[in-house]
């Protein structure tokens, strides 16, 4: 074995020894650096003879370029091998829960209510909130119902002195708007409304939304185009409606209108007793006093008018039983609401 | 209202089944709210002949007996009953049968011996005396007829009958009766109707108008009064028709003149009343208002002390009844009843209704009254009565009487166009079916081109215009013939929400990505919050519910942190241990005590934090974070706060554009104890009138600065009192145009540091939009800060 070979041997035998990265420099340079070993064997090829010169060269250039690999598988290998106990130490349990960023939720109410206000938005309703406490003339007489119409019997209506009152419906907000705007009329008024009941199916405060629209020529069709399309939104796109005739002072012709129930499409179940169809709102034509009273001329302008209980289309909509568990406000109940 | 489906047939021949007729009425607005059933669950009841009665051998109590039910053969039955004998028709129940409340009966084995059924007793029939006589008696029901064995107990007694209970509009006053429920019948059905009888035979020698005075003083509450003397009158009991009618619709009978009166306000809808002649003092009658301090003591025994609200109908010294709603003891029918003025009236329906309600007195009459009884029906009324006395003979008819009517009785006219009716329907319908329809529902109609004129029966009071019309056509044409229709004759509108709407959505999708659940609470909350709460302590401006269900919804609220508060605790009580949770809501303020005008309303942002990583920061981040979004470039301070509810050291007024529009921090410990919290709450309020006036949705870009930022951090100690507030104000001030940003970014108090000393470190980012700035001029800018905080804060650098 000649020096060439027993150089490669040495630099393959102290390679094995090495586990870093920075002792494989420092191995480097002891071999190929200034003042290394194959560094001074080049520089002793000047001692050389110049008929073995040459060969001298070539052996030395070969064995550079195989020292060289070396190192270079070397470093390689380390840098896997450091690589991989870095992986190892970094490693985590992909199936551990992740840092929540919790998001909270809306009201159910108020996610139901922003559905029927995407429903007659795009139909070309405003938003109008009137205010909660209001004048017997707003919550009664101007809806066409006087002092002594025992429609006042309808609602139990809470009482701050004999003109001022909470609001029994949300339709003093047809009035207000009647009253500040001159037709064509598109509006919804949203709101709290105030009744004295209390049970599984009655809170004494709830919420509706008001609807109103007063243009020409406007009819019962109409109301019926506009309370077919609204449910399609709210309910299934398959949901139906039917107009059954009742009595409201302030519409007239006034139906409560039903929907085809969404729990059995009709067939009969217990959310709908059986009958296929489900009680949701009243609505009607504008009784043409209410008109008068508020400044629009009848003859001109004919009205159309609903009232949606948002607290019934959320229950029969998720299928809630009790009225009272929309305003306890549990955690665990309003978490349920985070996919609108 | 109850409506039994053969009284109906006495009006109308009808030719459908009740479920059918039921479903006619829904059509038309009249909906069944329910259908009961005369017989109740009654099943498999047969009457039987009693052929033998033994002692039982192994009970002294329990008889045995055999009996012969006809076609289902002889039976064994034991029994308890003592009434029976041998050769008795009784009714049995069979091996399987339902009794009337729904009870079931199957064979079975008494002390030893096998018993085939049960004998019945009227009560488990579902009848009493004024269905049967003998039905009433504690024990078996004992026929009195030779009926048929085997035959079923429904059929004989006639109880295979429904009784509708249906649902009147409160428009709808002349149906709240047998007889107008039977009009809409005949109407829906296309079928005549058949009026009932009110001829009767009066006795020329009697006249009620020479024998009594009647007079009406206050014909804005008495509208109609009529008055007819009866005498000679026998009292008896009724015959067995008539009471069955009455036990139909749960109705004792008493004799023959009270179950008339009764009667006809069930048939006729018109409530009667009966004085006895002989106590009417000066045989006078006065309809008049009551004096001040007047008393009555009605036919319950009842005494009431009346104002001049109050309606009475009175004698010569003294009120014998409360108008509409009650007679009086002093005039009421006795077994020695011999003359009677009857009285057939139509009271105001709101001074009926006022004056039950003050005296807390109903009946049946006040009931009916209250709904509104209509002109036609006072004159029913009596013709009806009348017939019934003199169809009964039960007393002699005087010849004449008194009618005292406010205005002359003629019939509405609404005259209007066919056009105008249909287009508040919106469809087509034939000028034929229109007339058809309308005399149906007896209208007279008059058709002259496209005007109509429409005749209304004096019953119909709710008719006022075409839209009246409108709907009496389209319930009974159909509301299935209604089109779905899109607002094709309206004009085009925008529609949508506005800015402000728009805004207050994007408000709550903020908190929502925040973690907040959103919450609603009530409005009213109890009196006892302002003891803790009010502002101002002065609980006179507090908007107090006259009539509140409970005193915990009481008072409107002027915060919305007290509901806040018990939504945490109930939540925490439910092992709901974190939360954050908000609420946009009104409060209401009085402008003044008693209310005049109606209060102001706010609209209030309240928010709560509480678990174990919430604290005064987090909470405080929730604001800022709102303010960057949305009032973006608003100058938003936080000052320690004096609100009472609150940690006095650990709560801040949010104080934006010169005002203070709100608080944030924790809630006062004792507070927190009052409402059971015992970890800390965080809460905001803020007033998000005042908070919306500072909106800034406007976005104005601009350039990022090409030239490198030069950093640079600066710890300074302060006494332990500066808030950081201050020394960030210091640096802004000093610092110079090109200070881009400062933030805090360390607090430390400790032992490195001197005592009553803290250190502040912050990062100041120096930046110019021209140029690379250099050195020598920021090293300068923190030479002006220290001088400044040396100067005004006593600070060093650290």
């Amino acid at each position: 074995m000649d020096k060439f070979e027993q150089l490669i041997e040495r630099v393959k035998e102290e390679l094995g020894g090495i586990s870093t990265v920075r002792l494989l420099g420092d191995l480097k340079a002891k071999f190929m650096g200034k003042n290394g070993e194959i560094t001074a064997l080049l520089h002793s090829m000047k001692d050389v003879p110049a008929a073995m010169k040459a060969d001298f060269g070539k052996r030395i250039n070969t064995l550079k370029v195989e020292v060289e690999k070396l190192f270079g598988e070397k470093e390689n290998k380390l840098k896997d091998d450091e690589l991989n106990a870095r992986f190892k130490n970094e490693a985590v349990d992909v199936t551990l829960p992740g840092k929540q960023n919790a998001c909270g939720s809306l009201h159910p109410l108020n996610i139901v209510k922003n559905q029927i206000i995407d429903a007659f938005t795009g139909l070309g309703f405003e938003v109008f909130e009137g205010p909660e406490i209001d004048t017997d003339y707003y919550c009664f007489q101007a809806l066409n119902i006087p002092k002594d119409h025992p429609a006042r019997d309808m609602q139990d209506t809470f009482y701050f002195n004999e003109n001022i009152l909470l609001r029994p419906h949300t339709s003093p907000g047809q009035v207000r708007t009647m009253e500040s705007k001159k037709p064509p009329i598109k509006i919804l008024s949203p709101g709290r409304v105030y009744r004295a009941d209390d049970d599984a199916s009655h809170s004494p405060m709830f919420h509706q939304i008001e609807g109103l629209v007063v243009d020409k020529g406007v009819s019962l069709c109409d109301l019926k185009g506009l309370l077919d399309d609204f449910v399609k939104t709210v309910f299934d796109g398959d949901t139906k409606t039917r107009f059954r005739p009742s009595y409201f002072p302030f519409t007239e012709p006034s139906v409560e209108v039903d929907v085809t129930c969404c729990k059995c499409h009709g067939k009969g179940c217990s959310l709908c007793k059986g009958t296929g169809w489900i009680e949701i709102l009243g609505a009607g034509v504008v009784n043409k006093n209410v008109l008068e009273m508020s400044g629009i001329d009848s003859d001109v302008y004919s009205g159309l008018a609903f009232g949606v209980g948002i607290e019934r289309i959320t229950m029969i909509k998720y299928g809630i039983s009790d009225i009272r568990t929309l305003f306890e406000n549990n955690v665990k109940f309003l978490n349920q609401f985070k996919r609108r | 209202m109850k409506v039994p489906f053969s009284w109906l047939k006495d009006y109308v021949d009808i030719d459908c089944t009740p479920k059918e007729l039921e479903s006619k009425l829904f059509s038309c607005g009249f909906e069944v709210e329910e259908t009961i059933e005369l017989g109740g669950k009654t099943d498999k009841i047969v009457t039987c002949k009693i052929l033998k009665i033994e002692k039982h051998p192994n009970a002294d109590k329990l008889s045995v007996t055999q009996v012969d039910a006809g076609k289902f053969g002889k039976l064994q039955i034991i029994t308890s009953a003592k009434n029976i004998s041998e050769g008795d028709i009784v009714p049995v129940a069979l091996d399987g049968a339902t009794l009337y409340n729904g009870e079931r009966i199957f064979n079975g084995e008494l002390r030893g011996l096998p018993s085939q059924g049960m004998f019945c007793s009227g009560e488990e029939l579902g009848i009493t005396d004024d269905w049967y006589e003998g039905a009433s008696i504690h024990g078996i029901l004992i026929f009195k007829e030779e009926y048929p064995l085997g035959e079923n107990v429904r059929k004989i007694l006639d109880l295979d009958d429904v009784m509708y209970d249906i649902n009147v509009t409160a428009n709808r006053p002349d149906c709240q009766s047998i007889f107008g429920i039977a009009r809409e019948v005949a109407a829906v059905l296309g079928k005549p109707l058949k009026t009932p009888d009110f001829s009767y035979k009066t006795d020329s020698g009697i006249s009620t108008l020479e024998t009594v005075k009647v007079s009406d003083e206050a014909p804005e509450l008495c509208p109609r009064y009529k008055a007819r003397l009866v005498k000679d009158v026998k009292l008896a009991e009724s015959p067995l028709w008539l009471k069955r009618r009455l036990f139909k619709m749960g109705i004792r009978s008493i004799n023959n003149i009270v179950d008339i009166t009764n009667y006809v306000l069930l048939e006729i809808g018109q409530p009667m009343h009966a004085f006895d002649l002989n106590d009417i003092s000066g045989k006078q009658i006065i309809v008049r208002r009551a004096n001040v301090g007047e008393k009555i003591v009605t036919l319950d025994e009842k005494e009431f002390k009346l104002t001049p609200d109050n309606l009475v109908i009175c004698d010569k010294d003294k009120p014998v009844a409360l108008a509409g709603i009650m007679g009086g003891l002093n005039s009421e029918i006795k077994d020695n009843t011999v003359n009677v003025l009857f009285e057939s009236a139509k009271f105001a329906r709101d001074n009926v209704r006022k004056t039950s309600r003050a005296l807390g007195q109903r009946s049946d009459s006040s009931a009916r009254y209250e709904k509104g009884v209509d002109y036609a029906s006072v004159e029913n009324g009596m013709n009806r009565a009348l017939y019934l006395i003199s169809s009964l003979g039960c007393g002699k008819i005087a010849a004449d009487e008194y009618d005292i009517v406010d205005k002359p009785l003629s019939e509405k006219v609404i005259k209007t166009t066919v056009s105008k009716v249909t287009g508040v329907l919106g469809i087509e319908i034939s000028q034929t079916e229109i007339k058809n329809i309308l005399e149906r529902l007896y209208f007279g109609v008059k058709l002259n081109g496209d005007e109509l004129e429409v005749t209304v029966p004096l019953y119909r009071e709710d008719m006022e215009s075409y839209q009246d019309i409108a709907e009496e056509i389209i319930r009974e044409y159909g509301y299935d013939h209604i089109d779905s229709t899109l607002l094709k004759t309206a004009a085009i509108t925008g529609g949508g929400r506005t800015g402000a709407q728009k805004t207050t959505d994007n408000l709550k999708n903020l908190l929502v990505g925040y973690g907040f659940n959103e919450i609603i609470t009530y409005s009213f909350v109890p009196e006892k919050d302002y003891k803790t709460f009010s502002k101002n302590e002065n609980a006179d401006k507090l908007i107090k519910i006259i009539n509140p269900i409970s005193e915990d919804m009481s008072v409107m609220r002027t915060t919305l942190v007290p509901s806040m508060l018990r939504t945490a605790a109930y939540n925490v009580n439910r092992k709901n241990f974190s939360a954050r949770l908000f609420e946009l809501a009104k409060i209401y303020t009085a402008k003044s005590v008693p209310l005049t005008e109606l209060p102001v309303e706010e609209t209030v942002l309240c928010c709560a934090l509480f678990g174990e990583n919430e604290d005064f920061f987090t909470a405080k981040g929730v604001v800022e974070g709102i303010f960057d979004i949305f009032c973006y470039g608003r100058d938003v301070s936080f000052v320690k706060s004096d609100v009472k509810f609150m940690h006095p050291t650990r709560s801040a007024d949010i104080i934006c554009g010169g005002e203070k529009i709100g608080v944030v921090g924790q809630i006062h410990p004792s507070v927190a104890e009052e409402f059971n919290l015992d970890k800390p709450v965080y809460v905001i309020e803020l007033n998000y009138d005042k908070m919306s006036q500072l909106f800034n949705d406007k976005i104005v870009f601009r350039p990022i600065s090409k030239f490198p930022p030069v950093e640079r951090d600066l710890a300074v100690s302060v006494g332990e009192d500066v808030s950081c507030a201050e020394v960030m104000g210091a640096i802004k001030k000093a610092a110079g145009d090109n200070l881009e940003s400062v933030y805090l970014f360390d607090v430390y108090q400790g032992d490195q540091i001197e005592k009553g000393k803290k250190s502040l470190a912050f990062n100041l980012i120096y930046q110019s939009r021209e140029r690379t700035l250099n050195v020598e001029e920021v090293d300068e800018s923190i030479k002006n800060i220290l001088k400044l905080l040396k100067e005004q804060l006593n600070a060093e650098l650290r």
